[in-house]
């Protein structure tokens, strides 16, 4: 699915529909995100605003889960600021699944005392106005975000991201050699968020909480570009 | 709180200087962390740089360096850098690179401000400017080791027996002999209306102190009164009880118990009771220190007995170091014992040998002549003659007598000199116009070569016999040393040869040149070439002082070292002193033979910083000396 939204997106550019949905969206929090524009795609990476952001959902299918809880810290390649990020928990609609409350360790009553994601959305698109996003697995934020403003406003919302899973996988998986290993039952290195840490010297965080891993996906990011990239490295080459 | 900035905090709040802040203050700094990553190899500060931050090291590991280049520090995980730049001027003077990939927190200048005005330990620890650590460090224990002050409950050797007062006089009995101890506790369980007397015992349950009965209470209460063994304990107990709080001091224990006229007293913790003390235990505790060990040392009549107390006097340093007396207090107590013990030899010998043929005098040289000895320590000893000395008619009397002092020394724990700076050296006992001649050899043609290995003679002292002939080489030395640049100018190169180590790294020494070693021996690379400074300075200035911290007090007085520099120097002895003799004390607590190899791994973090500070000034002392006696012709 992903792949021919891909195609279908970067063809024009991320610059073209940024400009183009600014004038077609009808609502305000989303005409001032794409009215923020995007990172020209041959701009180099260390001038770039980031934003990390981590989603905690009820589960894998935006259809089908909610999301219960958002953090997002802003961040670029010289400084992460965690008192400048922020953190939501939101009322689902549909009732939590007791088994995700005590993976997240979001109690009943502070979900039930939370507000839905229709109030805080303008916000959160606010904080990530006029920054690159930078996601741990892309198929979560940008899926379960899409299809909350699609719920909730009624438009669509797209936008580049990067994600450090992905660039892991670059280096920790590339070459045939891997398929060979695997014949032989090889597990390939795990590129999940703190295997991935643990390769840059990084510290192990306790918390299961959107904000911390926000942060801690901040770090492995500036990690990643000090080992393998330059800060002059455009960013076409890091986004999808 | 968030969970990110509790995430920070656990981390920061384990590490010095922010292990000491409040629980407020703490959520400030987490509160303000801001995160960057370096990569193994990259520069995280570049001199001139600006600096706006306190660097926190949460994973990996930097090098600080001078500005000439050369390593300063090797800093890791939990350890802090940048103060001094902020305290100064917010330029980076000392740029630092991080030599494994580093994630660095970093705090907020205004945020460091206000913890430095908010916090007096924060910004002791901060301002590394002068010696202030060393010298609130070696302050804060001096306020500590008032004897008076050591608590009752140091006494403590056992829990208390206790027993329910309903029990019968003979279960008692039968308790008693079944933990060998004379007095029992009685207890009742507790009730509502007891509610601010009652004290709560492991398993939860509530009870209330009623008595104590006690080998005597058996004896003259139930034996003599014909009374039956199956009497409950209640029906002849005092009803009243006289104790005293765990935190009261060994003084006040004694006081009380001599005001009541009783032998034990029960020892409570609020209202829970910890143990009983005798009166025996603070007759012990207080018999067991220095004064009664000289006492009993001259009370000995064989090398043998003698040689038997070595364990009184390691028992002697372990109290003294364990009750926070000062390293002077401890050197002299040690040195007053190490003295006796050889005045008791020689008299031991002379009772043998007869009367000596013509008058000497014993000497000893290095730590028991500056009398600053620990507890493992070798023998350094000479002998002065009279000038009336003839080798053929009194030479053997002289090396037998030698000869078994220097034995009974190392029966009683003090080894032989492995440079042979002993009395049974034929060197080494000589006449006085011969000892005054070789220490005008010394100072008139001062050979480095041969200063190394007589410079231990320069610190000299009478143990028996006629002082006076010591006194005499000292006056000599005073008054030559100090007119012989060339050889003032020898002892200071030869003050050289030994340095500190740059600090700590982890759990290795930091060795100036950035190379790691797993120990440090203490004395070799700290107390030691700070007393050869010292001892420069002192002949300098014409002292006959023979203890580095009166020898500082007169090179002081004589103004031979910039303002403050002394005080510096006699913190830095001071602790590297009782560091070295708390290491000692541990090490006989835990039945190792105590030696000075101090492990990296043993140090607390605050003793870390102390230490790299300690070695600063020692080798800035080192250098200033090379400045201030410079080799003529160099």
């Amino acid at each position: 699915m992903f792949l021919s939204i891909q195609k279908r997106l970067t063809s024009p550019s991320w610059a073209d529909y940024f400009a183009r949905q600014a004038q077609a969206c009808k609502t305000v929090g989303l005409k001032r995100f794409y009215a923020a524009g995007v990172p020209a795609e041959d701009g180099p990476i260390g001038d770039v605003p980031l934003v990390a952001l981590d989603f905690e959902t009820t589960g894998l299918d935006p259809r089908e889960h909610a999301i219960v809880s958002i953090g997002l810290v802003p961040f670029d390649l010289r400084v992460i600021r965690p008192a400048a990020g922020r953190y939501w928990v939101v009322k689902p609609p549909r009732s939590l699944r007791v088994e995700s409350i005590a993976f997240h360790r979001i109690t009943h009553s502070e979900v039930e005392h939370a507000p839905p994601i229709t109030a805080i959305l303008d916000e959160l698109l606010a904080a990530l106005a006029g920054r690159l996003v930078v996601v741990h697995y892309r198929n979560i934020e940008r899926p379960f975000l899409e299809a909350a403003v699609l719920a909730n406003r009624g438009e669509r919302c797209l936008f580049p991201v990067i994600d450090t899973m992905a660039l892991e996988a670059r280096w920790e998986r590339r070459g045939r050699l891997w398929g060979l290993k695997r014949l032989f039952g090889l597990q390939p290195p795990s590129i999940r968020l703190a295997a991935s840490r643990a390769r840059y010297g990084l510290p192990h965080y306790s918390s299961h909480h959107a904000k911390v891993d926000a942060i801690a996906t901040a770090e492995l990011f500036q990690a990643q570009m000090a080992r393998h990239f330059q800060p002059s490295t455009p960013v076409s080459d890091l986004w999808i | 709180m968030e969970a990110e900035i509790r995430e920070f905090r656990d981390h920061i709040s384990r590490h010095p200087p922010f292990d000491g802040l409040s629980d407020e203050r703490l959520d400030e700094v987490a509160g303000a962390v801001e995160i960057a990553y370096f990569k193994a190899g990259t520069t995280i500060a570049k001199r001139d740089g600006p600096v706006q931050a306190l660097s926190y090291i949460r994973s990996g590991a930097v090098e600080v360096y001078r500005h000439n280049g050369q390593l300063s520090n090797r800093l890791g995980e939990g350890d802090i850098f940048g103060q001094l730049d902020l305290l100064r001027n917010r330029q980076v003077r000392y740029p630092v690179q991080a030599i494994e990939d580093t994630l660095i927190y970093r705090i907020a200048k205004s945020v460091f401000d206000r913890l430095c005005a908010a916090d007096e330990e924060f910004a002791d620890f901060v301002e590394l400017f002068g010696s202030s650590r060393l010298k609130s460090t070696v302050e804060q224990s001096q306020r500590n080791n008032d004897m008076i002050a050591t608590p009752v409950r140091r006494l403590i050797s056992r829990l208390p027996v206790m027993i329910e007062e309903s029990a019968t006089v003979q279960e008692a009995a039968r308790l008693m002999t079944e933990h060998d101890v004379s007095s029992v506790l009685l207890i009742r369980p507790g009730n509502e209306e007891d509610s601010d007397r009652v004290f709560t015992d492991a398993e939860g349950r509530q009870w209330l102190l009623t008595g104590m009965i006690t080998d005597k209470d058996l004896r003259q209460r139930i034996v003599a009164e014909g009374v039956s063994a199956q009497t409950p304990l209640s029906s002849i107990s005092h009803g009243w009880l006289i104790a005293i709080q765990s935190s009261e001091s060994v003084n006040e224990a004694m006081l009380t118990m001599l005001r009541n006229n009783i032998q034990r007293l029960p020892i409570l913790h609020r209202r829970r009771p910890v143990g009983v003390v005798y009166l025996s235990d603070i007759v012990r505790y207080e018999t067991n220190n220095s004064v009664y060990l000289v006492n009993n040392i001259f009370n000995r009549t064989s090398v043998k007995a003698l040689a038997r107390l070595t364990p009184e006097v390691r028992a002697s340093f372990v109290r003294l170091v364990d009750e926070g007396a000062n390293s002077r207090m401890i050197g002299g107590a040690m040195t007053s014992v190490g003295r006796s013990l050889m005045r008791r030899l020689v008299e031991l010998a002379e009772a043998e040998l007869g009367p000596p043929p013509v008058p000497y005098c014993f000497m000893v040289h290095g730590s028991m002549a500056r009398n600053d000895q620990s507890i493992t320590t070798d023998q350094d000893h000479a002998m002065v003659l009279h000038d009336a000395f003839e080798p053929k008619r009194h030479g053997d009397y002289f090396r037998a007598l030698a000869r078994q002092v220097s034995d009974g020394l190392n029966a009683c724990g003090y080894p032989y000199c492995k440079g042979g700076i002993m009395a049974t050296n034929d060197s080494w006992r000589q006449p006085l116009a011969r000892w005054k001649e070789y220490f005008r050899n010394w100072i008139a043609k001062p050979d480095p070569q041969r200063l190394l290995h007589s410079s231990i003679f320069f610190d000299l002292e009478a143990v028996h016999g006629e002082e006076h002939f010591v006194e005499e080489l000292q006056d000599l030395i005073a008054t030559r040393a100090k007119a012989s640049p060339r050889f003032l100018a020898a002892l200071a190169r030869n003050a050289l040869g030994r340095t500190p180590p740059l600090g700590f790294f982890r759990t290795f020494v930091l060795e100036q040149d950035g190379r790691h070693n797993n120990a440090i021996n203490l004395k070799r690379r700290g107390i030691a070439p700070l007393n050869d400074v010292i001892r420069v300075h002192a002949l300098g200035v014409g002292s006959r002082a023979q203890n580095g911290f009166e020898r500082l007090d007169e090179i002081s007085q004589a103004g031979a070292l910039p303002a403050g520099q002394t005080d510096k120097l006699s913190y830095t002895l001071e602790f590297l002193s009782i560091v070295r003799m708390r290491h000692q004390a541990q090490e006989i607590k835990d039945d190792h033979e105590p030696d000075n190899a101090i492990q990296p791994e043993h140090i607390s973090d605050i003793e870390r910083h102390t230490l790299k500070e300690a070695f600063q000034i020692l080798s800035n002392a080192q250098s200033f000396l090379r400045f201030r006696y410079p080799s003529p012709g160099r």
